[in-house]
């Protein structure tokens, strides 16, 4: 009989996801790289993803327990569309199965090694949804959420740019204060990239960017000696 | 002389052991509280959710109105708090179906205990504070420890501000080292709750955000949501 295995820790790793609710809808940010290590392994790796027609999520943590994942919510909306009972999967539906198995998972001390962020339209009335799940089933839902790194470096801008904002803030505005966020990490993160995607959830559906590279300078590199010192 | 020689100190940043080591528990803050009086029970709770010194969420809260009339207040670990509750609704409610009657708040209190103790090797890391209405329509309140000890109070308050507010409540609502012992009307469990939160939240960094309270009376339930600060 073979031994068990469990997830001890995670191998090859994404780093941050950010989602932020704004006008319209939900946006979540993360960039595509898959590291190794130190080793940035894989340069082209999608961690945001589609799933139904109202929902997206973003993973940081195991890319090949995110797969898992990915491949778990597949099979539960071709089950789900089978029925053909006129219901369908929102995001809080998905968020509270996420709950579930994760914290399923922990208690089982298997964990699917990830920090999982979920947005879209809250359910058949409508509305905004933005949630968090991680690998010991907490959950929250909040108007902005950063996952990793991101929730230290990340989260405070956000919240000064969203919080009380959530229904008058513009996607133009959104986009920037993403924008802004991934690249502010990248500056610091030194497990991130600025090869980057977007995912937007609004009344005209899920939009998910082909990546992109983010505008960087480093000319003030030039000046600095040492660790930062000025003299 | 060796004996004396000095250790090399490091003037840069020392690398320290990342944790990768899989703990199945965690502490989500918070502070919660409940109040008994001759016909009415007050329960109340914060609605910060913590780890570590982020802030999760202003607003997750974990003060539950359960389906027989009783409000349970649960602090510690959110994601244990949360199953904690979907594992009693679903007990109460083949209670229902077995007995054609809501469980009273004397045998919730028991049942509790029992599922908690049931988790012995394992335990649900939540401190639960129940409030109710007795049989005989008085305020009733339970308190519990993670496997399952415990006690009947006229007043109780715990999670991360506990040790802060009891010794507050034991002379505000108990009345100790007090020379008059004036019967307490619901206006003044309320102010009492208010004041005991706003000064909470002044001295702990779990507690914040805002105060939600449950007002139980032989009318019913009410619901109510206080600011507090959320710095």
């Amino acid at each position: 009989m073979d031994p068990t295995t469990r997830t001890q820790q995670p191998i090859v790793t994404g780093t941050s996801v950010l989602g932020i609710k704004y006008k319209d809808g939900v946006m979540l940010a993360a960039d595509t790289l898959a590291s190794y290590g130190s080793l940035a392994r894989f340069r082209d790796v999608e961690r945001l993803i589609k799933v139904g027609g109202t929902t997206i999520i973003g993973a940081s943590g195991d890319i090949s327990d995110f797969q898992y994942i990915t491949h778990l919510l597949e099979k539960i909306l071709i089950k789900e569309s089978n029925t053909e009972d006129g219901h369908q999967l929102y995001a809080r539906h998905i968020h509270e199965y996420l709950g579930r198995l994760m914290y399923g998972r922990r208690s089982k001390h298997n964990p699917l090694w990830n920090s999982i962020i979920v947005g879209g339209i809250k359910d058949g009335e409508g509305g905004k949804f933005l949630g968090f799940v991680d690998l010991q089933g907490t959950t929250y839902e909040s108007s902005t959420i950063a996952t990793g790194y991101g929730s230290y470096i990340a989260q405070p801008l956000l919240r000064k740019a969203v919080e009380g904002r959530e229904d008058s803030l513009t996607e133009e505005e959104a986009i920037k204060v993403l924008d802004d966020c991934m690249r502010v990490l990248f500056y610091r993160d030194a497990r991130s990239s600025n090869k980057i995607q977007r995912a937007t959830v609004n009344a005209s559906g899920v939009t998910i960017t082909d990546p992109y590279d983010l505008e960087t300078e480093w000319g003030f590199a030039e000046s600095i000696r040492g660790y930062g010192a000025t003299d | 002389m060796f004996a004396y020689e000095q250790q090399q100190q490091s003037s840069c940043p020392v690398k320290a052991p990342v944790e990768h080591r899989f703990s199945p528990y965690t502490d989500n803050g918070g502070t919660t509280l409940a109040i008994a009086g001759d016909d009415f029970c007050v329960i109340a709770g914060d609605t910060r959710q913590s780890e570590g010194y982020s802030i999760n969420t202003r607003y997750a809260p974990k003060v539950y109105q359960l389906s027989n009339g009783a409000v349970l207040a649960t602090g510690g670990m959110y994601a244990d708090g949360v199953t904690l509750v979907k594992m009693i609704e679903q007990r109460l409610e083949w209670y229902r179906h077995a007995h054609a009657k809501e469980m009273s708040c004397g045998a919730l209190a028991q049942m509790l205990s029992t599922i908690l103790y049931h988790k012995r090797m394992f335990p649900y890391y939540v401190w639960n504070t129940l409030g109710g209405l007795d049989e005989e329509g008085k305020g009733a309140v339970y308190s519990y420890d993670p496997v399952g000890n415990y006690e009947k109070h006229k007043w109780n308050c715990s999670g991360s501000a506990g040790h802060l507010v009891q010794p507050f409540l034991d002379n505000q609502i108990g009345f100790s080292h007090q020379r008059e012992k004036p019967t307490l009307t619901m206006e003044r469990v309320v102010q009492v709750t208010k004041d005991a939160f706003t000064s909470a939240t002044e001295r702990d960094i779990y507690t914040g955000d805002y105060l939600e309270m449950f007002l139980v009376t032989k009318e019913g339930i009410q619901k109510t949501l206080t600011d507090l600060k959320k710095d």
